[in-house]
């Protein structure tokens, strides 16, 4: 398999599917039926060859794997370099995994220029898979901000009545991070010559400068994760965007930071990473007690399950920042099952708001009386998202609490009040609207789950559970990759160096050549 | 040794197929294949417990891994050692003769399916809890028992006080589970492992070890015991943590006497049975139970002599006798703790199941003040609730006799302040407790009807599928209490390894050579609260009413529950919502958003419309303005040109 160029066929697939979608000709809903099957398809069979990645995936080492490398402007040392190890494989397949959910999401929910719709996403499964397998900084930008693109098209096109506000917003929010991210690919490159990702992985950056890099850094992952006090372009976005764009952005476009963080800031700047701890931890502590609290009070659906996210994206940013084994392996698993549940919770709010147009939660009541399947479809979710044992919310908080513990005691326990106050407003969201009499009149006739949303739901529960119950196949994939990028950070700062193996060499440019 | 297994799985079996297939299947079917399982279970669950207890057969059965990192290790393993047989024992047939008096009680309830699916699950959880094999899978059972006891309170989802007690349950819970939980990691952080033999084997090493929690250094042991001990108290309902279980009452009854008296609030018991290892090495931690325990017992028994609702004067009874549980193993009579479990398990699901009979005969009546004078109606029932009673307070030879009467024995025998103050509140509480339950008999079935004619035409003894379930309960009642001896025995090693009690915590041998008095003391004082009932409310019915008025105070503070409720919704709920409102509105809306992109995109556009005004149009205006510039160049040149 290493001949074939797994990754650039999996990466620039949906783009072949947008050619042939451009191609259909005919009437409207013609075009429409075709360009949502065409979709559909592609997708899935984008789906199916990542699953190769995953059967070929050797978990033993800790080197980028399926690597290609085509010199691309050889004089300034910028290439066509792409690689997956052991933590980016798995946000490539949650994306290739959610993106055939979300076409399905859309089938009917999405009634207008359904063929740009499904143009906008294919591009952007594109420029998503393109950020988690790039191993060069110009490629890994230009994904990176491209699918601000597609993604400000969904919420300014097919969203809801503020949706101009929330995709400027989103806009603003997220371009600020990028200027300041590209001064650092630039200083980066000026800095050592290259913009290989390897090679800037042991690349070492004076102190001082790491300080400015880490905060340019910062800055763009902040923003995306999103991080308290950079989180309120999350919840009129969610509210905004159609179903597919709130599962993308929960599911999959959040988790951009998370990775950031792991592939970049960590294990090229460890002596800042290391300084910012505090600050790190700071942030997490206030987002999580803050947006559990806010979360409390919402009155929409969207806006409560995106409050919920930036708690739990506090989680990940704490194990990620303990630099130890079960702390980051924890944040990564905490970030694949929030994948998982905020986007099968989007789905679910996008299920009703399909059959009476509101979010209200005040709207609702007594839809179990309805809608038995849908109540327990979102009951397992509910749970998941309070992080019940057995389910996949509980194994990454899990972890992570017993990496912040062995780190700092007040983050630790600070970080488990949101433990309460999350099945606080989870569970009273799922009173107000599933439990009670069923009073509201146009609930009277509304109907359950059809074929297509069991068809949706189903792998998302399955996943859910089997994260939870046994999540060790997952976390062998991740073990090796992680104990190096502990390695590369604890070694270059001179952190005391408990049980790390030892370091395994990373590929160079030289090497590759 | 594998099928020790099948009573765990049983119930899950039985669980699945009726919640998921329940609509097809039908009621019959589900009612049958729950029930089948359970029976089952219940069976092979004496089969284990003869091998395991009384053959001491201990094993462990492994599953599979759940998840590793670095020393992280988790595994699905089943433990099976004494007090896993016993307390698999009591949960299976406590747990099937409920399942079958609910084939009787909710028969004309149209969720048959899913209530006996809930009821299963709920068996699972709680045996997943008894069998676990470290911290972790502990924690599952003990999560998933409080969720599906959330399920099963708020089953009648039509009633907003049934959601919100629901809720309040699973909440109040996860406030002890934040102590369970930073317990579990101050256990790993120190053991490296979650695993229960490696914890127990390396605790007498870790004696005097520090622990820096919170930016303070502690006593390792004593801590992690605490933090422990915070988890079961929410369990099982002790005080401060003990305001769902009066509310846990809107479920169904059978529910009640499932899960919130015979098993689901007996898992902080366990648990502190379980960890006797480590706890034995926290004398501080002990204390600590102790000192929770015995204050639980009396303010409990305080509150349930003015409670007016059937069923609430038996869920305080409940936490009443938990509070006993806990300070037993508080002394380190562990096996009396667990002895009075058991016989507990039995004579309260009977209290209830006897409530839910007396409930059902007076059409869904559950307030004591509209009964009365009912017991010509339905003497079976009488009887079966007199049976409850007198083992509830203890009276010779009824059960409770004889795990009351250890427990305050070792209490006494402990010889230590707190342990005195356990033994005096304990006998205060068990003169309670005669008096409550006495006052519950002569309320619900003596004295002039005090329901309407409609209701009281309607009085009718329960069918044969709850009474015969309620006499097997009773059995156990009467029997248990004899026949569990050798559980506080000193003579017999009937715990083996699995509770260890050191040998200066002898306050279970020592209970057996107290003095005469300590001995009789419980049931006298028992025996003096049923007469202190018999003349409040049969030959002096006017003297509660006197009573009540002139100490008004005193009697609306027991009748509102010592006002916790109102405390804790001020000083909580009430604050929560504040700041969550305020944080969004003010927080979020007015300094995040407002100094950030709506504040940045208003000081664009403001500086635009001033910078627009500039193009007037007016060459006088432009012609002004380039002097002005000239002026100030020159100006410059002029100054800076020197």
């Amino acid at each position: 398999m290493t001949d074939w160029p797994i990754l650039s066929t999996v990466t620039f697939l949906p783009l072949v599917g947008v050619f042939f979608i451009l191609l259909i000709r005919g009437e409207e809903k013609q075009v429409a039926a075709n360009s949502r099957h065409l979709a559909l398809w592609t997708s899935v069979v984008t789906f199916a060859l990542s699953l190769v990645l995953v059967a070929d995936f050797d978990t033993t080492t800790a080197e980028f794997q399926f690597v290609e490398f085509v010199p691309w402007l050889p004089e300034h040392n910028i290439a066509y370099h792409l690689g997956v190890d052991g933590i980016s494989i798995f946000f490539l397949i949650l994306t290739t995994f959610l993106i055939p959910i979300c076409i399905l999401a859309s089938w009917e929910a999405i009634g207008t220029r359904v063929r740009e719709f499904m143009i906008a996403f294919l591009v952007m499964e594109t420029l998503i898979v393109g950020v988690f397998c790039s191993l060069d900084f110009v490629m890994f930008y230009i994904f990176f901000e491209g699918q601000l693109i597609p993604m400000f098209l969904i919420i300014g096109i097919w969203g809801g009545a503020r949706r101009v506000y929330s995709a400027f917003k989103f806009f603003l929010y997220t371009l600020v991070g990028s200027v300041l991210f590209l001064l650092a690919i630039l200083f980066m490159y000026l800095d050592a010559g290259t913009t290989d990702i390897p090679t800037l992985l042991v690349h070492e950056f004076a102190p001082a400068v790491q300080t400015w890099l880490w905060l340019a850094l910062f800055a763009s992952f902040a923003v995306k994760l999103p991080m308290w006090p950079f989180h309120t372009w999350l919840p009129d976005a969610h509210v905004e965007a159609p179903t597919a764009g709130s599962v993308i952005l929960a599911g999959i476009l959040l988790k951009m930071g998370g990775y950031g963080f792991l592939r970049f800031s960590l294990p090229m700047l460890p002596d800042a990473s290391e300084f910012f701890v505090p600050f790190v931890y700071s942030l997490s502590v206030v987002a999580i007690i803050y947006t559990s609290l806010v979360a409390l009070m919402q009155q929409d659906m969207k806006k409560l399950i995106a409050y919920s996210s930036v708690a739990h994206m506090g989680i990940v940013t704490i194990g990620i920042f303990t630099f130890t084994g079960q702390g980051i392996e924890g944040g990564i698993i905490q970030m694949l099952s929030h994948g998982i549940v905020s986007a099968a919770l989007f789905l679910c709010v996008g299920v009703v708001y399909d059959r009476t147009h509101t979010r209200e939660i005040a709207d609702y009541g007594g839809l179990v009386h309805r809608m038995p399947i849908y109540a327990f479809v979102l009951m397992v979710f509910t749970l998941a998202a309070i992080g019940l044992p057995g389910t996949s919310g509980f194994v990454g908080e899990f972890m992570v609490l017993v990496g912040a513990f062995q780190s700092n005691t007040w983050v630790a326990s600070l970080a488990l009040t949101g433990v309460i106050l999350g099945a606080a407003y989870m569970l009273w969201l799922y009173r107000r609207v599933i439990f009670g009499e069923l009073t509201k009149e146009n609930l009277k006739s509304i109907t359950d789950l059809n074929w297509r949303e069991v068809g949706i739901f189903a792998p998302l529960v399955s996943l859910a559970l089997v994260l939870g119950l046994y999540p060790e196949p997952f976390l062998d994939v991740l073990h090796v990759s992680v104990e190096n990028l502990i390695a590369q950070t604890r070694g270059a700062a001179d952190l005391p160096v408990a049980d790390v193996p030892e370091r395994v060499p990373v590929p160079t440019l030289a090497a590759l050549n | 040794m594998l099928y020790y297994a099948a009573p765990i799985f049983l119930p899950l079996f039985g669980a699945v197929i009726a919640g998921l297939f329940g609509r097809v299947i039908g009621a019959r079917a589900a009612q049958l294949v729950t029930c089948g399982a359970m029976g089952a279970a219940a069976v092979l669950s004496i089969v284990v417990f003869n091998e395991v207890v009384l053959q001491g057969e201990v094993g462990t059965v492994v599953l599979f891994d759940w998840f590793s990192s670095g020393d992280l290790d988790v595994d699905w393993l089943l433990r099976f050692d004494e007090l896993t047989g016993v307390m698999v024992f009591v949960v299976c047939v406590v747990s099937f003769l409920i399942h079958v008096y609910s084939i009787g009680y909710m028969a004309h309830d149209p969720h048959v399916p899913r209530f006996f699916a809930y009821l299963s699950l709920f068996t699972f959880f709680m045996l997943a809890l008894v069998s676990a094999d470290n911290f972790l899978q502990m924690f599952f059972g003990w999560e998933g028992v409080g969720l599906v006891s959330y399920l099963l309170i708020g089953f009648w989802y039509r009633r907003p006080s049934a959601n919100a007690a629901a809720i309040k349950a699973f909440v109040v819970n996860r406030v002890g589970d934040f102590g369970f939980a930073l317990g579990i990691l101050a256990i790993f952080l120190m053991f490296d492992t979650v695993s229960f033999d490696a914890v127990f084997a390396g605790a007498p090493g870790m004696v005097d070890a520090e622990l820096t929690f919170l930016g303070h250094s502690f006593d390792f042991l004593e801590v992690a015991c605490i933090l422990l001990f915070v988890g079961a108290m929410g369990k099982s309902a002790q005080f401060l943590l003990h305001t769902w279980l009066p509310d846990a009452m809107e479920g169904p009854t059978p529910v009640s006497a499932l899960i919130h008296a015979a098993t689901m609030v007996t898992a902080g018991v366990f648990m502190v049975a379980r960890l006797s290892p480590i706890f034995e090495y926290a004398p501080i931690a002990l204390s600590v139970v102790t000192f929770f325990g015995a204050t639980t017992a009396i303010f409990a028994a305080t509150i349930a002599i003015t409670q007016n609702d059937i069923k609430r004067v038996i869920a305080y009874s409940t936490c009443s006798q938990l509070g006993y549980m806990f300070f037993a193993c508080g002394v380190s009579a562990y096996g009396a703790g667990i002895f009075h479990l058991t016989t507990h398990a039995f004579f309260k699901a009977l209290l209830f199941l006897g409530a839910g009979a007396v409930i059902h005969a007076m059409s869904d009546e559950q307030d004591m003040r509209k009964m009365g004078g009912i017991w010509r109606m339905i003497p079976l029932t009488y009887v079966l609730m007199w049976v409850g009673n007198l083992a509830l307070a203890g009276i010779f030879p009824f059960s409770g006799f004889f795990s009351k009467d250890i427990i305050l024995e070792s209490a006494f025998a402990s010889h230590t302040g707190l342990g005195m103050y356990a033994f005096g509140l304990g006998i205060l509480a068990a003169f309670l407790t005669a008096f409550y339950s006495w006052r519950l008999l002569f309320l619900t079935f003596h004295g002039k009807p005090r329901a309407d004619e409609r209701v009281m035409a309607h009085v009718h003894e329960a069918p044969a599928v709850m009474w015969v379930p309620l006499v097997g309960l009773a059995i156990g009642a009467i029997v248990i209490g004899y026949l569990m001896l050798p559980m506080v025995a000193t003579d017999i090693d009937f715990w083996g390894t699995s509770i260890l009690v050191l040998p200066i915590h002898n306050a279970l041998e020592e209970a057996h050579h107290v003095d005469f008095w300590v001995k009789a003391l419980p049931m006298a004082v028992g025996v003096l609260g049923i007469a202190g009932a018999f003349l409040f409310y049969v030959l002096k019915p006017e003297l509660p009413g006197l009573l009540a008025a002139r100490a008004r105070p005193v009697y609306l503070f027991l009748l509102n529950k010592w006002y916790f409720d109102e405390l804790y919704d001020i000083l909580f709920v009430r604050s929560a919502k504040y700041l969550g409102r305020n944080l969004w509105k003010q927080g979020d809306g007015a300094v995040i958003d407002g100094i950030g992109p709506d504040g940045i995109a208003a000081a664009t556009l403001s500086v635009a419309r001033r910078a627009v005004k500039l193009q007037s149009g007016y060459v006088y205006h432009y012609a002004f303005a380039m002097l002005l510039g000239l002026a100030a160049i020159v100006t410059w040149y002029l100054i800076a040109g020197r």
